[in-house]
Protein backbone atom coordinates (compact mmCIF):
# COMPACT_ATOMS: atom_id res chain seq x y z
CA UNK A 1 0.00 0.00 0.00
CA UNK A 2 1.28 3.41 -0.97
CA UNK A 3 2.13 5.34 2.24
CA UNK A 4 4.71 8.09 1.51
CA UNK A 5 7.36 8.49 4.21
CA UNK A 6 7.41 12.27 3.96
CA UNK A 7 3.79 12.73 5.09
CA UNK A 8 1.95 12.64 8.40
CA UNK A 9 -1.34 10.82 8.94
CA UNK A 10 -4.49 10.86 11.04
CA UNK A 11 -6.20 7.72 12.27
CA UNK A 12 -9.10 8.20 9.94
CA UNK A 13 -6.95 8.19 6.85
CA UNK A 14 -6.23 11.81 6.07
CA UNK A 15 -2.65 12.81 5.18
CA UNK A 16 -0.99 16.15 5.91
CA UNK A 17 2.07 17.71 4.24
CA UNK A 18 3.61 20.68 6.01
CA UNK A 19 5.03 23.49 3.85
CA UNK A 20 6.34 26.23 6.17
CA UNK A 21 3.41 27.54 8.17
CA UNK A 22 0.91 25.93 5.82
CA UNK A 23 -0.33 22.38 5.33
CA UNK A 24 -1.91 20.48 2.45
CA UNK A 25 -4.50 17.80 3.30
CA UNK A 26 -6.00 14.87 1.39
CA UNK A 27 -6.99 11.23 1.93
CA UNK A 28 -4.68 8.21 1.71
CA UNK A 29 -4.49 5.65 -1.07
CA UNK A 30 -5.90 3.11 1.39
CA UNK A 31 -8.97 5.29 2.05
CA UNK A 32 -9.50 6.01 -1.65
CA UNK A 33 -9.27 2.31 -2.35
CA UNK A 34 -11.87 1.47 0.32
CA UNK A 35 -14.25 4.14 -0.98
CA UNK A 36 -14.19 2.98 -4.56
CA UNK A 37 -14.72 5.37 -7.46
CA UNK A 38 -15.02 8.89 -6.06
CA UNK A 39 -17.83 10.85 -7.73
CA UNK A 40 -17.95 14.05 -5.70
CA UNK A 41 -15.97 15.97 -3.08
CA UNK A 42 -17.65 18.73 -1.10
CA UNK A 43 -15.02 21.23 0.02
CA UNK A 44 -15.22 24.16 2.47
CA UNK A 45 -15.23 27.84 1.59
CA UNK A 46 -11.85 29.58 1.51
CA UNK A 47 -11.44 31.67 4.64
CA UNK A 48 -13.22 29.26 6.94
CA UNK A 49 -11.41 28.42 10.16
CA UNK A 50 -11.36 24.76 11.19
CA UNK A 51 -10.64 23.24 14.60
CA UNK A 52 -8.59 20.05 14.79
CA UNK A 53 -10.70 17.03 13.73
CA UNK A 54 -13.52 19.27 12.55
CA UNK A 55 -15.44 18.04 9.49
CA UNK A 56 -14.24 20.05 6.51
CA UNK A 57 -16.21 18.34 3.80
CA UNK A 58 -17.82 15.20 2.43
CA UNK A 59 -16.45 12.66 -0.04
CA UNK A 60 -18.98 10.70 -2.06
CA UNK A 61 -18.28 7.49 -3.95
CA UNK A 62 -20.65 5.17 -5.75
CA UNK A 63 -21.24 3.21 -2.57
CA UNK A 64 -21.00 5.66 0.31
CA UNK A 65 -20.57 9.23 1.49
CA UNK A 66 -18.11 9.97 4.29
CA UNK A 67 -17.14 13.02 6.28
CA UNK A 68 -13.63 14.41 5.90
CA UNK A 69 -11.87 15.56 9.09
CA UNK A 70 -8.99 18.04 9.22
CA UNK A 71 -6.01 16.60 11.13
CA UNK A 72 -4.88 20.01 12.45
CA UNK A 73 -6.45 23.40 13.14
CA UNK A 74 -6.10 26.29 10.72
CA UNK A 75 -7.67 28.64 8.20
CA UNK A 76 -8.54 27.35 4.73
CA UNK A 77 -6.48 29.37 2.21
CA UNK A 78 -7.13 27.24 -0.88
CA UNK A 79 -9.20 24.28 -2.06
CA UNK A 80 -8.51 22.00 -5.03
CA UNK A 81 -10.88 23.30 -7.71
CA UNK A 82 -9.86 20.48 -10.10
CA UNK A 83 -11.85 18.01 -8.03
CA UNK A 84 -15.14 19.60 -9.15
CA UNK A 85 -14.70 18.29 -12.69
CA UNK A 86 -12.31 15.42 -11.98
CA UNK A 87 -13.12 13.81 -8.61
CA UNK A 88 -11.40 10.66 -9.86
CA UNK A 89 -8.05 12.38 -9.14
CA UNK A 90 -8.59 11.27 -5.53
CA UNK A 91 -8.34 7.66 -6.71
CA UNK A 92 -5.57 8.10 -9.30
CA UNK A 93 -3.35 10.64 -7.45
CA UNK A 94 -4.38 10.67 -3.78
CA UNK A 95 -1.19 12.46 -2.66
CA UNK A 96 -0.72 14.78 -5.65
CA UNK A 97 -3.50 15.89 -8.00
CA UNK A 98 -6.09 14.63 -5.51
CA UNK A 99 -5.12 17.07 -2.74
CA UNK A 100 -8.15 18.68 -1.08
CA UNK A 101 -7.43 21.75 1.05
CA UNK A 102 -4.51 24.00 1.96
CA UNK A 103 -4.49 25.45 5.48
CA UNK A 104 -2.65 28.22 7.24
CA UNK A 105 -1.88 26.25 10.41
CA UNK A 106 -2.73 27.69 13.82
CA UNK A 107 0.31 25.80 15.13
CA UNK A 108 3.15 25.34 12.63
CA UNK A 109 4.33 22.27 14.55
CA UNK A 110 0.91 20.59 14.61
CA UNK A 111 1.98 17.71 12.37
CA UNK A 112 4.30 16.40 15.07
CA UNK A 113 1.24 15.18 16.95
CA UNK A 114 0.15 13.02 14.03
CA UNK A 115 1.10 9.48 13.00
CA UNK A 116 4.21 8.95 10.89
CA UNK A 117 4.18 6.60 7.91
CA UNK A 118 5.17 3.57 9.93
CA UNK A 119 2.54 4.17 12.63
CA UNK A 120 -0.14 4.73 10.00
CA UNK A 121 0.85 1.56 8.18
CA UNK A 122 0.38 -0.30 11.43
CA UNK A 123 -3.18 1.00 11.75
CA UNK A 124 -4.11 -0.31 8.32
CA UNK A 125 -2.41 -3.61 8.98
CA UNK A 126 0.19 -3.13 6.26
CA UNK B 1 -37.80 -23.40 16.08
CA UNK B 2 -38.21 -22.90 19.85
CA UNK B 3 -35.76 -25.74 20.39
CA UNK B 4 -33.26 -24.18 17.94
CA UNK B 5 -33.50 -20.85 19.85
CA UNK B 6 -33.19 -22.63 23.16
CA UNK B 7 -36.33 -21.13 24.67
CA UNK B 8 -39.51 -22.63 26.09
CA UNK B 9 -42.19 -20.40 24.53
CA UNK B 10 -42.74 -17.59 22.04
CA UNK B 11 -43.59 -15.24 24.95
CA UNK B 12 -39.94 -15.28 26.00
CA UNK B 13 -39.05 -13.35 22.82
CA UNK B 14 -41.04 -10.37 24.14
CA UNK B 15 -39.33 -10.20 27.54
CA UNK B 16 -37.51 -6.97 26.62
CA UNK B 17 -40.77 -5.08 26.15
CA UNK B 18 -41.85 -3.43 29.44
CA UNK B 19 -45.19 -4.65 30.80
CA UNK B 20 -46.47 -1.07 30.99
CA UNK B 21 -46.47 -0.68 27.20
CA UNK B 22 -47.80 -4.07 26.26
CA UNK B 23 -51.25 -4.35 24.70
CA UNK B 24 -53.77 -6.25 26.77
CA UNK B 25 -55.29 -8.08 23.83
CA UNK B 26 -56.90 -6.28 20.89
CA UNK B 27 -60.58 -5.39 20.96
CA UNK B 28 -61.40 -6.75 17.50
CA UNK B 29 -64.62 -8.33 16.34
CA UNK B 30 -64.56 -11.95 15.27
CA UNK B 31 -63.94 -13.06 11.70
CA UNK B 32 -66.46 -12.09 9.01
CA UNK B 33 -67.31 -13.56 5.66
CA UNK B 34 -66.39 -11.53 2.58
CA UNK B 35 -70.08 -10.67 2.06
CA UNK B 36 -70.56 -9.47 5.67
CA UNK B 37 -67.36 -7.49 5.57
CA UNK B 38 -68.22 -5.87 2.24
CA UNK B 39 -71.59 -4.77 3.65
CA UNK B 40 -69.96 -3.36 6.80
CA UNK B 41 -67.39 -1.38 4.83
CA UNK B 42 -70.05 -0.09 2.42
CA UNK B 43 -72.05 1.17 5.40
CA UNK B 44 -68.99 3.00 6.70
CA UNK B 45 -68.26 4.46 3.26
CA UNK B 46 -71.90 5.51 3.04
CA UNK B 47 -71.26 8.03 5.79
CA UNK B 48 -69.11 10.08 3.42
CA UNK B 49 -70.89 12.94 1.69
CA UNK B 50 -70.30 12.41 -2.03
CA UNK B 51 -73.19 14.59 -3.19
CA UNK B 52 -71.82 17.99 -2.29
CA UNK B 53 -71.38 20.88 -4.68
CA UNK B 54 -67.90 21.88 -3.62
CA UNK B 55 -66.16 25.24 -3.66
CA UNK B 56 -63.45 23.99 -1.32
CA UNK B 57 -59.82 24.47 -2.38
CA UNK B 58 -57.28 25.63 0.18
CA UNK B 59 -54.50 23.54 -1.29
CA UNK B 60 -56.55 20.61 -2.63
CA UNK B 61 -58.47 20.91 -5.93
CA UNK B 62 -60.97 18.57 -7.54
CA UNK B 63 -60.31 18.09 -11.25
CA UNK B 64 -61.61 15.63 -13.82
CA UNK B 65 -59.40 12.55 -13.84
CA UNK B 66 -59.27 10.90 -17.27
CA UNK B 67 -59.97 7.15 -17.35
CA UNK B 68 -56.47 6.54 -18.73
CA UNK B 69 -54.97 7.51 -15.37
CA UNK B 70 -56.85 4.85 -13.48
CA UNK B 71 -56.11 2.29 -16.17
CA UNK B 72 -52.37 2.83 -15.72
CA UNK B 73 -52.35 3.18 -11.94
CA UNK B 74 -54.47 0.09 -11.27
CA UNK B 75 -52.12 -2.25 -13.10
CA UNK B 76 -50.96 -4.86 -10.60
CA UNK B 77 -47.30 -4.36 -11.51
CA UNK B 78 -47.56 -0.80 -10.23
CA UNK B 79 -50.19 -0.92 -7.51
CA UNK B 80 -48.92 -3.97 -5.65
CA UNK B 81 -45.16 -3.58 -5.97
CA UNK B 82 -43.34 -2.72 -2.75
CA UNK B 83 -40.23 -0.49 -3.00
CA UNK B 84 -39.75 -1.32 -6.68
CA UNK B 85 -36.47 0.49 -7.23
CA UNK B 86 -34.03 -2.28 -8.16
CA UNK B 87 -32.74 -1.59 -11.65
CA UNK B 88 -32.42 -5.31 -12.41
CA UNK B 89 -36.17 -5.92 -12.31
CA UNK B 90 -37.92 -2.53 -12.12
CA UNK B 91 -36.97 -0.67 -15.30
CA UNK B 92 -40.63 0.12 -15.99
CA UNK B 93 -41.18 1.75 -12.61
CA UNK B 94 -37.87 3.60 -12.72
CA UNK B 95 -38.71 4.89 -16.21
CA UNK B 96 -42.06 6.24 -14.97
CA UNK B 97 -40.33 8.01 -12.08
CA UNK B 98 -37.76 9.49 -14.49
CA UNK B 99 -40.62 10.70 -16.71
CA UNK B 100 -42.40 12.12 -13.65
CA UNK B 101 -39.25 14.05 -12.73
CA UNK B 102 -38.89 15.27 -16.33
CA UNK B 103 -42.52 16.46 -16.63
CA UNK B 104 -42.42 18.27 -13.28
CA UNK B 105 -39.09 19.82 -14.28
CA UNK B 106 -40.75 21.18 -17.43
CA UNK B 107 -43.69 22.56 -15.43
CA UNK B 108 -41.60 24.14 -12.70
CA UNK B 109 -38.71 25.31 -14.88
CA UNK B 110 -35.95 23.95 -12.63
CA UNK B 111 -33.57 21.18 -13.71
CA UNK B 112 -33.43 18.90 -10.65
CA UNK B 113 -36.64 17.24 -9.39
CA UNK B 114 -36.85 14.58 -6.69
CA UNK B 115 -38.88 11.39 -7.15
CA UNK B 116 -41.52 12.96 -4.86
CA UNK B 117 -42.33 13.38 -1.17
CA UNK B 118 -45.36 12.62 0.98
CA UNK B 119 -47.23 15.86 0.36
CA UNK B 120 -46.87 19.59 -0.25
CA UNK B 121 -46.43 20.30 3.46
CA UNK B 122 -43.47 17.96 3.97
CA UNK B 123 -41.92 19.01 0.64
CA UNK B 124 -42.11 22.64 1.82
CA UNK B 125 -40.48 21.70 5.14
CA UNK B 126 -37.67 19.93 3.27
CA UNK B 127 -37.20 22.99 1.05
CA UNK B 128 -36.87 25.20 4.14
CA UNK B 129 -34.25 22.84 5.60
CA UNK B 130 -32.37 22.91 2.28
CA UNK B 131 -31.94 26.66 2.60
CA UNK B 132 -30.51 26.24 6.09
CA UNK B 133 -28.03 23.60 4.99
CA UNK B 134 -26.98 25.36 1.80
CA UNK B 135 -26.36 28.77 3.37
CA UNK B 136 -25.31 27.59 6.82
CA UNK B 137 -27.66 30.25 8.24
CA UNK B 138 -30.42 29.53 10.73
CA UNK B 139 -33.20 32.01 10.10
CA UNK B 140 -35.97 31.25 7.59
CA UNK B 141 -38.73 33.70 6.63
CA UNK B 142 -42.16 32.41 5.58
CA UNK B 143 -45.15 34.43 4.47
CA UNK B 144 -48.20 34.20 6.75
CA UNK B 145 -50.10 33.80 3.48
CA UNK B 146 -48.49 30.39 2.95
CA UNK B 147 -50.81 27.45 3.68
CA UNK B 148 -51.33 26.90 7.41
CA UNK B 149 -50.48 23.19 7.25
CA UNK B 150 -47.22 23.89 5.41
CA UNK B 151 -46.11 26.45 7.99
CA UNK B 152 -46.99 24.12 10.86
CA UNK B 153 -45.26 21.14 9.29
CA UNK B 154 -42.14 23.20 8.62
CA UNK B 155 -42.15 24.27 12.24
CA UNK B 156 -42.36 20.61 13.28
CA UNK B 157 -39.45 19.68 10.98
CA UNK B 158 -37.35 22.52 12.40
CA UNK B 159 -37.91 21.01 15.83
CA UNK B 160 -35.93 22.09 18.88
CA UNK B 161 -32.58 23.71 18.21
CA UNK B 162 -31.35 26.99 16.81
CA UNK B 163 -33.18 27.04 13.48
CA UNK B 164 -35.96 29.62 13.46
CA UNK B 165 -39.03 30.14 11.29
CA UNK B 166 -40.28 33.74 11.21
CA UNK B 167 -43.57 34.84 9.66
CA UNK B 168 -43.85 37.78 7.28
CA UNK B 169 -47.02 39.90 7.43
CA UNK B 170 -49.32 40.50 4.49
CA UNK B 171 -50.10 43.86 2.95
CA UNK B 172 -53.69 45.18 2.87
CA UNK B 173 -54.19 43.76 -0.63
CA UNK B 174 -53.60 40.24 0.72
CA UNK B 175 -50.13 39.60 -0.69
CA UNK B 176 -46.86 39.30 1.25
CA UNK B 177 -45.62 42.66 2.54
CA UNK B 178 -42.42 43.30 0.55
CA UNK B 179 -41.37 46.23 2.73
CA UNK B 180 -41.51 43.94 5.76
CA UNK B 181 -39.53 41.31 3.84
CA UNK B 182 -36.85 43.86 2.97
CA UNK B 183 -36.66 45.00 6.58
CA UNK B 184 -36.39 41.43 7.85
CA UNK B 185 -33.58 40.70 5.37
CA UNK B 186 -31.65 43.79 6.43
CA UNK B 187 -30.44 42.35 9.75
CA UNK B 188 -26.92 41.35 8.73
CA UNK B 189 -26.14 40.21 12.27
CA UNK B 190 -28.77 37.49 11.92
CA UNK B 191 -28.77 36.66 8.21
CA UNK B 192 -31.63 34.85 6.49
CA UNK B 193 -31.18 31.41 4.92
CA UNK B 194 -34.36 31.29 2.87
CA UNK B 195 -37.62 33.04 2.04
CA UNK B 196 -40.77 30.95 1.41
CA UNK B 197 -43.77 32.36 -0.49
CA UNK B 198 -46.73 30.51 -2.07
CA UNK B 199 -47.87 31.16 -5.62
CA UNK B 200 -50.81 31.54 -5.60
CA UNK B 201 -50.90 32.16 -1.86
CA UNK B 202 -53.44 30.56 0.48
CA UNK B 203 -55.93 33.37 -0.23
CA UNK B 204 -55.70 32.47 -3.93
CA UNK B 205 -53.80 35.67 -4.72
CA UNK B 206 -50.86 36.17 -7.08
CA UNK B 207 -47.69 37.21 -5.25
CA UNK B 208 -44.86 39.46 -6.54
CA UNK B 209 -42.46 36.51 -6.82
CA UNK B 210 -39.74 38.12 -9.00
CA UNK B 211 -39.42 41.11 -6.67
CA UNK B 212 -39.36 38.89 -3.58
CA UNK B 213 -36.71 36.64 -5.14
CA UNK B 214 -34.53 39.65 -5.96
CA UNK B 215 -34.80 40.95 -2.38
CA UNK B 216 -33.87 37.53 -1.01
CA UNK B 217 -30.86 37.16 -3.31
CA UNK B 218 -29.60 40.66 -2.53
CA UNK B 219 -29.31 39.53 1.09
CA UNK B 220 -27.65 36.22 0.22
CA UNK B 221 -30.77 34.20 1.00
CA UNK B 222 -32.33 31.49 -1.15
CA UNK B 223 -35.84 31.93 -2.56
CA UNK B 224 -38.36 29.09 -2.27
CA UNK B 225 -41.57 29.14 -4.32
CA UNK B 226 -44.42 26.94 -3.08
CA UNK B 227 -46.59 26.30 -6.11
CA UNK B 228 -49.79 24.67 -7.35
CA UNK B 229 -48.95 22.57 -10.44
CA UNK B 230 -52.03 23.16 -12.63
CA UNK B 231 -51.52 26.92 -12.30
CA UNK B 232 -48.03 26.50 -13.78
CA UNK B 233 -49.65 25.90 -17.17
CA UNK B 234 -50.64 29.58 -17.27
CA UNK B 235 -48.48 31.37 -14.68
CA UNK B 236 -44.75 32.12 -14.85
CA UNK B 237 -42.99 29.10 -13.29
CA UNK B 238 -40.42 29.29 -10.47
CA UNK B 239 -37.51 28.93 -12.91
CA UNK B 240 -38.62 32.10 -14.69
CA UNK B 241 -38.52 34.37 -11.64
CA UNK B 242 -35.31 33.20 -10.01
CA UNK B 243 -36.51 30.65 -7.45
CA UNK B 244 -33.68 28.48 -6.15
CA UNK B 245 -36.04 25.80 -4.85
CA UNK B 246 -39.68 24.99 -5.57
CA UNK B 247 -42.05 22.85 -3.51
CA UNK B 248 -45.71 22.06 -4.00
CA UNK B 249 -48.67 19.73 -3.73
CA UNK B 250 -49.13 17.44 -6.74
CA UNK B 251 -52.65 16.29 -5.81
CA UNK B 252 -54.36 18.36 -8.55
CA UNK B 253 -52.52 16.25 -11.14
CA UNK B 254 -54.80 13.25 -11.50
CA UNK B 255 -55.21 12.43 -7.79
CA UNK B 256 -58.65 12.63 -6.17
CA UNK B 257 -59.09 14.86 -3.10
CA UNK B 258 -60.04 11.70 -1.19
CA UNK B 259 -60.79 13.43 2.15
CA UNK B 260 -57.15 14.36 2.77
CA UNK B 261 -54.84 11.92 1.02
CA UNK B 262 -52.71 10.24 -0.13
CA UNK B 263 -51.17 13.25 -1.84
CA UNK B 264 -47.93 14.03 -3.60
CA UNK B 265 -45.05 16.26 -2.54
CA UNK B 266 -43.16 18.06 -5.32
CA UNK B 267 -39.61 19.32 -4.78
CA UNK B 268 -37.27 20.87 -7.34
CA UNK B 269 -34.09 22.95 -7.31
CA UNK B 270 -31.34 24.57 -9.36
CA UNK B 271 -28.45 22.40 -10.53
CA UNK B 272 -25.99 23.77 -7.97
CA UNK B 273 -28.23 22.50 -5.15
CA UNK B 274 -28.49 18.97 -6.57
CA UNK B 275 -26.60 17.39 -3.68
CA UNK B 276 -28.68 19.22 -1.12
CA UNK B 277 -32.06 17.95 -2.33
CA UNK B 278 -33.49 15.15 -0.18
CA UNK B 279 -35.50 12.26 -1.55
CA UNK B 280 -34.78 9.77 -4.25
CA UNK B 281 -33.50 10.69 -7.69
CA UNK B 282 -33.82 8.46 -10.74
CA UNK B 283 -31.29 8.96 -13.52
CA UNK B 284 -30.92 7.73 -17.06
CA UNK B 285 -27.78 5.84 -18.10
CA UNK B 286 -26.71 2.89 -20.26
CA UNK B 287 -26.29 -0.70 -19.13
CA UNK B 288 -23.32 -2.97 -19.76
CA UNK B 289 -24.65 -3.74 -23.25
CA UNK B 290 -25.08 -0.08 -24.14
CA UNK B 291 -28.88 -0.09 -23.84
CA UNK B 292 -30.73 2.83 -22.23
CA UNK B 293 -31.45 2.08 -18.58
CA UNK B 294 -32.82 3.86 -15.52
CA UNK B 295 -31.37 3.69 -12.02
CA UNK B 296 -31.60 5.50 -8.70
CA UNK B 297 -28.66 7.85 -8.37
CA UNK B 298 -26.94 9.92 -5.68
CA UNK B 299 -28.02 7.11 -3.35
CA UNK B 300 -25.05 7.52 -1.04
CA UNK B 301 -26.66 10.67 0.38
CA UNK B 302 -29.69 8.89 1.76
CA UNK B 303 -30.20 8.05 5.38
CA UNK B 304 -29.43 4.35 5.13
CA UNK B 305 -25.88 5.33 4.17
CA UNK B 306 -25.37 8.74 5.82
CA UNK B 307 -27.52 8.00 8.89
CA UNK B 308 -27.72 11.11 11.09
CA UNK B 309 -25.71 13.09 8.54
CA UNK B 310 -28.30 12.57 5.80
CA UNK B 311 -30.26 15.54 4.54
CA UNK B 312 -33.54 13.88 5.46
CA UNK B 313 -34.98 10.65 6.79
CA UNK B 314 -36.94 10.05 3.59
CA UNK B 315 -35.80 7.04 1.57
CA UNK B 316 -38.91 6.39 -0.47
CA UNK B 317 -41.28 8.26 -2.75
CA UNK B 318 -45.03 8.46 -3.38
CA UNK B 319 -44.60 6.07 -6.32
CA UNK B 320 -48.24 5.36 -7.14
CA UNK B 321 -49.35 8.99 -6.78
CA UNK B 322 -46.37 10.14 -8.84
CA UNK B 323 -47.42 7.63 -11.48
CA UNK B 324 -50.96 9.03 -11.45
CA UNK B 325 -49.56 12.54 -11.95
CA UNK B 326 -47.36 11.31 -14.80
CA UNK B 327 -50.25 9.56 -16.53
CA UNK B 328 -52.44 12.65 -16.03
CA UNK B 329 -49.87 15.04 -17.51
CA UNK B 330 -49.14 12.71 -20.40
CA UNK B 331 -52.86 12.40 -21.12
CA UNK B 332 -53.87 16.07 -20.96
CA UNK B 333 -50.59 17.45 -22.36
CA UNK B 334 -49.45 21.07 -22.03
CA UNK B 335 -52.42 22.37 -24.06
CA UNK B 336 -54.92 20.38 -22.03
CA UNK B 337 -53.40 21.52 -18.75
CA UNK B 338 -53.65 25.15 -19.86
CA UNK B 339 -57.31 24.53 -20.76
CA UNK B 340 -57.95 23.11 -17.27
CA UNK B 341 -56.32 26.12 -15.62
CA UNK B 342 -58.16 28.58 -17.86
CA UNK B 343 -61.53 26.92 -17.29
CA UNK B 344 -61.08 27.11 -13.52
CA UNK B 345 -60.09 30.76 -13.79
CA UNK B 346 -63.11 31.57 -15.94
CA UNK B 347 -65.45 29.84 -13.49
CA UNK B 348 -63.89 31.85 -10.66
CA UNK B 349 -64.64 35.12 -12.46
CA UNK B 350 -68.24 34.06 -13.10
CA UNK B 351 -68.52 33.19 -9.41
CA UNK B 352 -67.10 36.54 -8.34
CA UNK B 353 -69.60 38.33 -10.60
CA UNK B 354 -72.58 36.25 -9.42
CA UNK B 355 -71.73 36.93 -5.80
CA UNK B 356 -71.03 40.62 -6.32
CA UNK B 357 -74.51 40.86 -7.88
CA UNK B 358 -76.03 39.81 -4.53
CA UNK B 359 -73.73 42.06 -2.51
CA UNK B 360 -71.12 39.47 -1.52
CA UNK B 361 -67.74 41.13 -2.14
CA UNK B 362 -64.11 40.00 -2.20
CA UNK B 363 -62.02 40.51 0.92
CA UNK B 364 -58.78 41.27 -0.97
CA UNK B 365 -57.92 43.38 -3.98
CA UNK B 366 -54.89 41.59 -5.44
CA UNK B 367 -55.39 39.52 -8.64
CA UNK B 368 -56.33 35.85 -8.26
CA UNK B 369 -56.31 32.80 -10.53
CA UNK B 370 -59.07 30.39 -9.48
CA UNK B 371 -59.54 31.03 -5.76
CA UNK B 372 -60.50 34.08 -3.69
CA UNK B 373 -62.04 35.05 -0.34
CA UNK B 374 -65.42 36.76 0.06
CA UNK B 375 -66.92 38.50 3.05
CA UNK B 376 -70.08 36.83 4.45
CA UNK B 377 -71.47 37.97 7.83
CA UNK B 378 -71.41 35.14 10.35
CA UNK B 379 -69.37 33.07 7.91
CA UNK B 380 -69.07 29.92 10.04
CA UNK B 381 -72.81 29.68 10.63
CA UNK B 382 -73.56 30.33 6.96
CA UNK B 383 -71.01 27.68 5.99
CA UNK B 384 -72.76 25.14 8.25
CA UNK B 385 -76.20 26.05 6.89
CA UNK B 386 -75.03 25.65 3.30
CA UNK B 387 -73.38 22.34 4.13
CA UNK B 388 -76.71 21.00 5.37
CA UNK B 389 -78.18 22.08 2.07
CA UNK B 390 -75.53 20.20 0.07
CA UNK B 391 -73.11 23.05 -0.71
CA UNK B 392 -69.54 23.06 0.57
CA UNK B 393 -68.96 26.82 0.60
CA UNK B 394 -65.19 26.74 0.73
CA UNK B 395 -63.21 27.34 3.91
CA UNK B 396 -64.07 29.81 6.73
CA UNK B 397 -60.67 31.50 7.01
CA UNK B 398 -61.19 32.33 10.70
CA UNK B 399 -60.37 28.69 11.29
CA UNK B 400 -56.75 29.30 10.19
CA UNK B 401 -56.47 32.99 11.12
CA UNK B 402 -58.48 33.27 14.36
CA UNK B 403 -56.73 36.47 15.45
CA UNK B 404 -57.26 38.38 12.20
CA UNK B 405 -60.42 40.53 12.40
CA UNK B 406 -60.27 41.11 8.64
CA UNK B 407 -60.81 37.37 8.04
CA UNK B 408 -63.43 36.76 10.73
CA UNK B 409 -66.22 36.75 8.14
CA UNK B 410 -64.23 35.38 5.20
CA UNK B 411 -65.01 32.31 3.11
CA UNK B 412 -62.27 31.04 0.78
CA UNK B 413 -63.86 29.81 -2.45
CA UNK B 414 -62.18 27.86 -5.25
CA UNK B 415 -63.41 26.77 -8.68
CA UNK B 416 -62.11 24.32 -11.25
CA UNK B 417 -63.20 23.11 -14.68
CA UNK B 418 -65.73 20.95 -12.77
CA UNK B 419 -67.59 24.01 -11.45
CA UNK B 420 -70.74 24.41 -13.55
CA UNK B 421 -72.94 27.47 -14.00
CA UNK B 422 -75.65 25.61 -12.08
CA UNK B 423 -73.26 25.17 -9.17
CA UNK B 424 -72.51 28.90 -9.18
CA UNK B 425 -76.23 29.76 -9.34
CA UNK B 426 -76.96 27.47 -6.39
CA UNK B 427 -74.17 29.05 -4.34
CA UNK B 428 -75.37 32.58 -5.13
CA UNK B 429 -78.97 31.66 -4.36
CA UNK B 430 -78.00 30.07 -1.04
CA UNK B 431 -75.81 32.98 0.03
CA UNK B 432 -78.44 35.44 -1.08
CA UNK B 433 -80.77 33.88 1.44
CA UNK B 434 -82.94 32.20 -1.16
CA UNK B 435 -83.77 28.51 -1.43
CA UNK B 436 -81.11 26.00 -2.48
Amino acid sequence: MNVPESLRYSEDHEWLRTEGGEAVVGITAYAADELGDVVFVELPDVGRHLAANETFGVIESVKTASDLHVPAAGEVVAVNEDLADAPELVNSEPYDGGWMIRLKLDDAAASEGLLDAEAYRATIGD
Amino acid sequence: MLAALGIESVETLFDDIPAAVRADGLDLPGPRSELELARELEALAGRNRTDLVSFLGAGVYGHYIPAAVDAVVSRGEFSTAYTPYQPEISQGTLQTIYEFQSLISELIGLPVVSASHYDGASATAEAALMTVRATRRERVLVSRALHQHYRETTRTYFGPGTRRLEELPTAPDGTTDLAALEAALADTADPVAGVLIGQPNVFGLLEPMAEAAALAHAAGALFVAVVEPVSLAVLAPPGAYGADIAAGEGQPLGIAPAYGGPYLGLLACRGELMRQIPGRLVGRTTDIEGRRAFVMTLRAREQDIRRDKAASNICTNQALCALAATAYLATVGPGGLADVAAAGAAAARRTEAALAAIGVERVHTAPYLNEFAVRVPDASAVHARLLDAGILAGLPLARWYPDDPDLADALLLATTELTSDEDIDRLAAALGGGSV
